[in-house]
């Protein structure tokens, strides 16, 4: 039996488009950790990233923490997390805000500190304010960088967040730690299939929101 | 105005970037700060709209110390040009312009009506409003630079290098628009630049600072040429300061003759003829039958039927051209003389290489400076007062 008969079997199979294990409902559990995991990250790196970008300080004190924060193995901390705080939607968030943190915040401080300085020194120089200079010139120069940051962020998050089902939750990781431990591997490839997927999905999304967000006038690059 | 007293720029760590400096940019005229790097000229001109702070002295803009203004309605109150444009990329060629109007808070509107109608002021094509940045050469780019500076119209603008990233030639148009808007608007300029030609050619005023942030000279450019206040300033200024200083005399001054101009359909004359009768010149200039310049001929082979001629190199406009450019004719021309033409290329007269040198020590002799009392030791310094006697315009 080869690969694609997996695929086709798990797709084919009863019941697999509705019900607490079907497609559709684990596919809205995986895309709500994955969301609400991503606009946390967002939530944190996203000013540090900004403010430090524009005053251009901390920059050592970001690469340190961005290495160390990738260092940590986000299975081995589900693990920890669920131990100590219990059963919880925490300790399945921390790991994987813990994992989109680094990208964010170190594409973001990247972005801004390397907007070209003529035109912020022409902003400065026409009267603009520190925060009119980061959001009407700094933010929108970097936001191709910026968005590439997120993305890159979001990949990993939605791959990574199959391990929400090793602690009990649902989300498309369930196929595949339910598979495992019922040796039922069309299970597990389908799985596999459906978060490859998604995220090919999140890189699209993604591509199509740059197309609108950033201006025609720095999108060439 | 705009007044520096004793104004200095000093870092923590010791280095002092202006050194009490001192001087008064007048009103609705340009003042260029020149000088090697390490001068402070941009400094100086970054304390202007405060985006430096000096340590010492103060600057006073119409008599209002700068420190007690708002920083931001300051800047906003000037226009702001800097070198490469730092146009926003990510913005229109109408919205870079509207920049200052909308931080004014103009509507939407108002500014760009208004952009459009700068683009037209700095000769750029309003069809560009909705182009991008990149979408544009170097010139066009800097011409948005001086559009946007222009926008909110402030009576002062700041121009730091603004034409120092563009070629020879783009560079060369760029001034020749500054000077026009500068004609119609009268705005006061402050003018940053390394270069000195660009100084001399854009300033009504030109500060030369030394390595330190010194003031070296403050003069207007003319007298900069004829009297420059030590060997730094003459080493600045580089070779041929005294051909350069011919562009500040009127080609007016030298008397044309129409003697040996002559159409090309025009009976061939005598070939006899004596030199006295073509005003001394060993040739004839023979014209089209607009006038316009043909060529040098020889009297004698034009008289034995052989047409050919030897070219007149390069004319210079009678009217509103300078000494400068009459002696670059004279010299350019191969028969020695040079060729005055009318702003339609029609000849007004020939002039020779000697006629030109009498207009020259004339115009010594005068002392033409836009600040009579200062002239005469500036002649002194020349040594054209001796020369300076002999008679004007003796063609």
């Amino acid at each position: 039996m080869n690969l694609l008969h997996f695929v086709t079997d798990f797709f084919g199979r009863s019941g697999q488009w509705h019900g607490y294990d079907g497609i559709p409902q684990r596919l809205a559990e995986h895309l709500e950790y994955s969301l609400l995991a991503l606009l946390l990250a967002a939530a944190v790196a996203l000013p540090v990233g900004l403010v430090t970008g524009h005053t251009g300080r901390g920059g050592n004190a970001l690469a340190m923490l961005a290495t160390a924060g990738r260092a940590l193995p986000s299975f081995g901390l589900l693990v920890l997390l669920f131990t100590v705080m219990g059963l919880g939607l925490a300790p399945v968030m921390i790991p994987l805000v813990v994992l989109a943190v680094p990208p964010i915040l170190v594409t973001t401080y990247e972005a801004v500190r390397s907007v070209d300085r003529a035109p912020v020194d022409a902003a400065r120089g026409m009267g603009m304010g520190p925060a009119r200079v980061l959001f009407q010139v700094e933010l929108p120069v970097a936001l191709p960088l910026i968005l590439s940051g997120l993305r890159s962020a979001a990949v990993q998050i939605v791959s990574t967040a199959t391990i929400a089902a090793y602690v009990s939750f649902g989300g498309l990781g369930r196929y595949i730690i339910d598979g495992l431990y019922q040796r039922d591997y069309t299970k597990v490839v389908g799985g596999a299939v459906l978060v490859a997927a998604l995220a090919l999905a999140t890189l699209g999304l993604f591509r199509l929101a740059a197309r609108f967000a950033v201006s025609p006038g720095v999108r060439r690059s | 105005m705009i007044r520096f007293e004793s104004v200095t720029k000093r870092y923590p760590d010791g280095t002092v970037a202006v050194d009490g400096l001192s001087l008064e940019m007048p009103d609705r005229s340009i003042t260029v700060l020149v000088g090697p790097s390490g001068c402070g000229k941009t400094t100086s001109l970054r304390m202007v709209n405060r985006m430096i702070e000096p340590t010492g002295g103060r600057i006073l803009l119409d008599g209002a110390d700068l420190r007690e203004q708002p920083v931001h309605g300051l800047r906003r109150s000037m226009g702001y040009v800097i070198q490469h444009a730092g146009l926003f990329p990510h913005r229109t060629v109408a919205d870079n312009i509207a920049t200052v109007p909308r931080l004014l808070g103009w509507d939407r509107r108002r500014a760009r009506a208004r952009s459009l109608e700068l683009m037209e002021r700095v000769g750029l094509d309003t069809a560009m409003a909705g182009r991008y940045p990149y979408q544009l050469s170097g010139g066009q780019q800097q011409r948005v630079g001086v559009a946007r500076a222009l926008a909110a119209d402030p009576p002062v603008l700041l121009m730091d290098e603004p034409f120092s990233a563009v070629d020879p030639v783009v560079r060369k148009g760029l001034q020749e628009e500054l000077l026009r808007i500068q004609a119609e608007l009268g705005k006061t300029i402050v003018f940053v630049t390394h270069d000195i030609d660009e100084a001399i050619r854009l300033g009504d005023m030109v500060a030369v600072l030394r390595t330190g942030g010194r003031l070296a000279q403050f003069a207007p450019p003319d007298r900069l040429l004829s009297a420059p206040a030590d060997a730094f300033v003459e080493d600045f200024l580089g070779a041929d300061r005294g051909i350069r200083r011919l562009s500040f005399f009127a080609a007016s001054g030298l008397e044309l003759t129409t003697a040996p101009v002559v159409r090309d359909d025009a009976p061939a004359g005598d070939p006899a003829g004596a030199a006295a009768d073509r005003g001394g010149a060993p040739y004839l200039l023979v014209t089209d039958a607009e006038g316009r310049p043909l060529g040098w001929a020889d009297p004698a082979r034009r008289a034995a039927g052989d047409r050919e001629l030897v070219p007149y190199g390069r004319t210079f406009e009678a009217g509103r051209g300078s000494l400068r450019s009459a002696l670059d004719s004279a010299v350019l021309s191969p028969t020695g003389w040079a060729v005055g033409v009318d702003g339609d290329g029609r000849v007004v007269g020939v002039a020779s290489q000697e006629a030109v040198a009498a207009a020259i020590r004339a115009a010594h002799a005068a002392g033409r400076y836009p600040e009579a009392e200062g002239a005469d030791d500036a002649d002194a310094r020349d040594g054209g007062a001796p020369e300076g006697t002999e008679p004007a315009g003796v063609a």
